[in-house]
């Protein structure tokens, strides 16, 4: 695995290799001492263009615990947030040594730029890339959705997520998370349902691996055959209603969130996902966050375990297994 | 009392030349204009300089209604000079340079400067074209009768690269340029509809998770400008068309009787979204690339004659501002240089014109709608001694760093292509021989016209 720019880059056998290292990787952080000696000597630099404090330190302790040198690049107080171009930041990260980069950016695409402009040798590793895709997220997902639904910690090595049901629920048109998660499902096996208002569907989504719906409710009954395994609820940015998107917070998270009434019309064994940070209230209630159906603390573990995976296999690949 | 003109131009005797495709023959140029067709072979003259053009097809030189040469304001990406040199090596013997200098050509004044720079250039006929509204800002009119009383005698007005969105300062436009037979060339752009976006919205910006461009945004100027036209009695002009909705809507208008005209560009005849998946910037424009029914529909439009001109909206950009993500790049590609092959992959080798239909759509039809008047004539006696010679046969790569552009911003890089420019000449006067750039026309090789 030469970059990580997309979900789409990984096949049904890579990706379920990707998630059993990640089972590897997440025993070993069961132990008092968790750093591996994988990839000493390799430096990793996360680049974030774009704050977010969960998802870089995730990474920052997936290469730490590889034994990785990481240095990190924030957009506040950095050369980046001063009108440095791209090129001239991974002219600099070239200058360094960089192994791998793991970027951060509010443009879609600038992880591709990156890796395929020439301007550096390190591999790429998009950490989310404006409206586009967050590869690693969806990899935790689905390494979460696989214990949920495969029987815990390491019952479901070697295998995908065939017929399972999955609803995702919320402001597709702007997630990374949703366009990750359909691409990565579907080679899986599993079979995704979108769920949003109409006005937070991108046009071209009949395009997309997955069913499209607009009723929460229906969805969740099963309208479309067995009920859902899983639900995901995505991020809904309240600006989005100033640019009407939606009329109301209020009627936002009557019609799409998701909360204990709607989760009890799921069957016992489903489980209910987030990729935080969670805007409790409107997408999500505070009892259906906390409640025993969701993972989505086990999310966040599940992310540096899965990361260490992505690194690991870009870094060292097999030859070093 | 007219000054005689000075020294008389040497005579050129293009040998065996094929007129618009047709059988060979030799055209003798002199003073500035075509004084004989003969037969191949036949024409002699002594000291006249002779071009051997056995095999090469003659169209009257190209006349292009959308070229932006960024002088003032911009030089580090192109200026009238070098701008003016890219056009003739492409066989354009006029271009049109759009108003979004810095300053915007909304006076006299700036007209008046890139007119002249365009006149010392010599390597083609620089004609201005005025910004509709002051600044471009889409609030007053800019003083468009002064521009088209100036030296540079401005016909063509235009905020491109900003859509008069003011259905009111539209309508007046349109009506106001009738005094001096101008015509408002509109950037279709619903500006709401467009806010931040990145490409064409569709399958293809669904995954990549780009803002889109609806087609609509495009549509619904277009249909409302019509009607305005036609309430006004004002002829409109329609840039860069880029969609199937748009010929149709045309097409509708031109059957209504409405007098419209339309262009599309080289680009959106032959490239498609799917090239933005790598998010290479250097297929970033504005409008942007379509989808493949598109391209077909905009073919069959220059076609059945809906499209009246294929112009290049040459857009040339600092390497930087296209070295980057996408999101920040600048819209734009060039076209200068590559427009008429392109032209040939996507419309004469597919059989959608013969070389009368080019002549037509890339010289005499904007020629007109700019009225530009010794431009776009007939390859006869008596007639204006613009030509190109085209070398149908030749086949060549794309090789940017090898165009007289400043802008490197070519989305054919790289790409064969058919078709070769190996000669251009003004009034006259070779400014392109051997498929390079011979010499500049001098101001007093000028025909005693003016021109
Ligand atoms: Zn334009």
């Amino acid at each position: 695995m030469r970059h990580l720019l997309s979900a789409a880059d990984l096949s049904r056998e890579q990706a379920v290799h990707l998630l059993d290292v990640a089972e590897q990787m997440a025993a070993t952080q069961q132990r008092e001492i968790k750093k591996l000696p994988a990839l000493r000597g390799r430096t990793v630099v996360n680049l974030f263009f774009e704050d977010s404090t969960r998802t870089r330190t995730s990474f920052e302790a997936a290469a730490k615990r590889l034994s990785a040198d990481v240095i990190t690049f924030s957009a506040k107080g950095s050369s980046v947030s001063k009108g440095e171009s791209l090129k001239d930041t991974a002219m600099t990260l070239e200058a360094i040594g960089a192994d791998a980069v793991v970027v951060r950016h509010s443009a879609s695409g600038a992880p591709h730029r990156l890796a395929t402009s020439g301007w550096i040798r390190a591999g790429v590793l998009n950490a989310g890339d404006g409206t586009h895709e967050h590869p690693t997220q969806a990899l935790l997902d689905a390494f979460t959705l696989r214990r949920a639904l495969r029987g815990g910690a390491g019952a479901g090595t070697g295998t995908d997520l065939a017929g399972a049901r999955v609803v995702v629920v919320g402001d597709v048109l702007h997630s990374r998370v949703a366009r990750s998660n359909v691409l990565l499902l579907h080679t899986l096996g599993a079979r995704v349902t979108l769920v949003a208002p109409p006005t937070l569907l991108p046009v071209g989504v009949g395009a997309w691996p997955c069913e499209v719906a607009t009723d929460l409710d229906a969805a969740l009954a099963g309208s479309g055959g067995a009920r859902p395994d899983a639900v995901m609820a995505l991020r809904v940015q309240l600006e989005r209603m100033d640019a009407a998107y939606f009329p109301s917070a209020r009627e936002y998270s009557r019609r799409y969130g998701v909360d204990g009434r709607r989760l009890a019309l799921l069957p016992d064994h489903a489980v209910l996902l987030h990729p935080g940070p969670m805007n409790r209230g409107l997408e999500i209630s505070a009892d259906a966050a906390d409640g025993v159906r969701s993972r989505i603390v086990e999310q966040v573990a599940n992310g540096v375990a899965t990361r260490m995976a992505a690194l690991y296999l870009m870094l060292a690949g097999e030859d070093a297994a | 009392m007219t000054a005689a003109p000075d020294a008389p131009p040497t005579a050129t005797v293009l040998q065996g030349v094929r007129p618009l495709g047709a059988d060979p023959v030799d055209l003798v140029l002199d003073g500035g204009v075509v004084t004989e067709v003969a037969a191949p072979g036949s024409a002699a003259r002594d000291g006249a300089r002779v071009v051997d053009g056995r095999g090469l097809v003659a169209l009257p030189g190209l006349v292009d209604l959308h070229t932006h040469l960024r002088e003032p304001g911009r030089e580090d990406a192109e200026t009238v000079e070098t701008g003016s040199r890219a056009a003739a090596l492409g066989g354009f013997t006029a271009v049109h340079a759009m108003a979004n200098t810095a300053p915007v050509a909304d006076t006299a004044g700036v007209v008046e400067q890139v007119w002249r720079l365009g006149r010392a250039a010599g390597w083609t006929d620089v004609r201005p074209v005025g910004a509709v509204t002051v600044g471009l800002d889409g609030e007053r009119l800019a003083e468009l009768g002064a521009m088209a009383d100036s030296a540079a005698a401005v016909r063509v007005f235009s905020d491109d690269g900003r859509c008069v969105h003011d259905a009111v300062l539209m309508r007046r436009a349109l009506e106001y340029v009738r005094a001096f037979d101008g015509v408002v060339a509109q950037h279709a752009q619903e500006p709401r509809l467009t806010e931040g976006a990145q490409m064409h919205e569709g399958e293809v910006s669904a995954v990549l998770g780009l803002r889109g461009w609806p087609a609509v945004a495009e549509e619904a100027v277009i249909a409302r400008d019509m009607l305005l036209a036609d309430h006004v009695g004002s002829r409109l002009h329609v840039c860069h068309l880029s969609t199937a909705g748009s010929v149709e809507l045309v097409r509708w208008g031109k059957a209504r009787g409405i007098a419209v005209t339309a262009e599309v560009t080289p680009h959106h005849l032959l490239l498609t979204d799917e090239l933005v998946r790598g998010y290479d910037p250097v297929y970033k424009v504005n409008p942007p690339l379509r989808t493949a029914a598109d391209v077909e529909a905009l073919r069959e439009g220059v076609a059945d004659g809906t499209i009246d001109v294929v112009a290049t909206d040459h857009a040339p950009h600092a390497v930087e501002d296209k070295d980057c993500e996408w999101a920040a790049a600048a819209m734009g590609m060039t076209g200068l240089e590559t427009a008429l092959s392109v032209v040939v992959a996507a419309l004469v080798e597919p059989g959608h014109l013969d070389w009368a239909g080019v002549a037509r759509v890339m010289s005499a039809a904007p020629a007109t709608i700019g009225r530009v008047e010794h431009q776009g004539r007939p390859l006869a006696v008596g007639e204006p001694a613009n030509v190109v010679l085209v070398d149908p046969g030749a086949r060549r790569v794309v090789e940017v760093a090898a165009h007289a552009s400043r802008g490197r911003n070519s989305p054919f890089a790289g790409l064969e292509l058919p078709g070769r420019v190996v000669a251009t000449v003004l009034g006259g006067h070779p400014v392109v021989l051997d498929g390079a750039l011979a010499s500049p026309r001098p101001d007093a090789g000028r025909h005693p016209g003016g021109w």
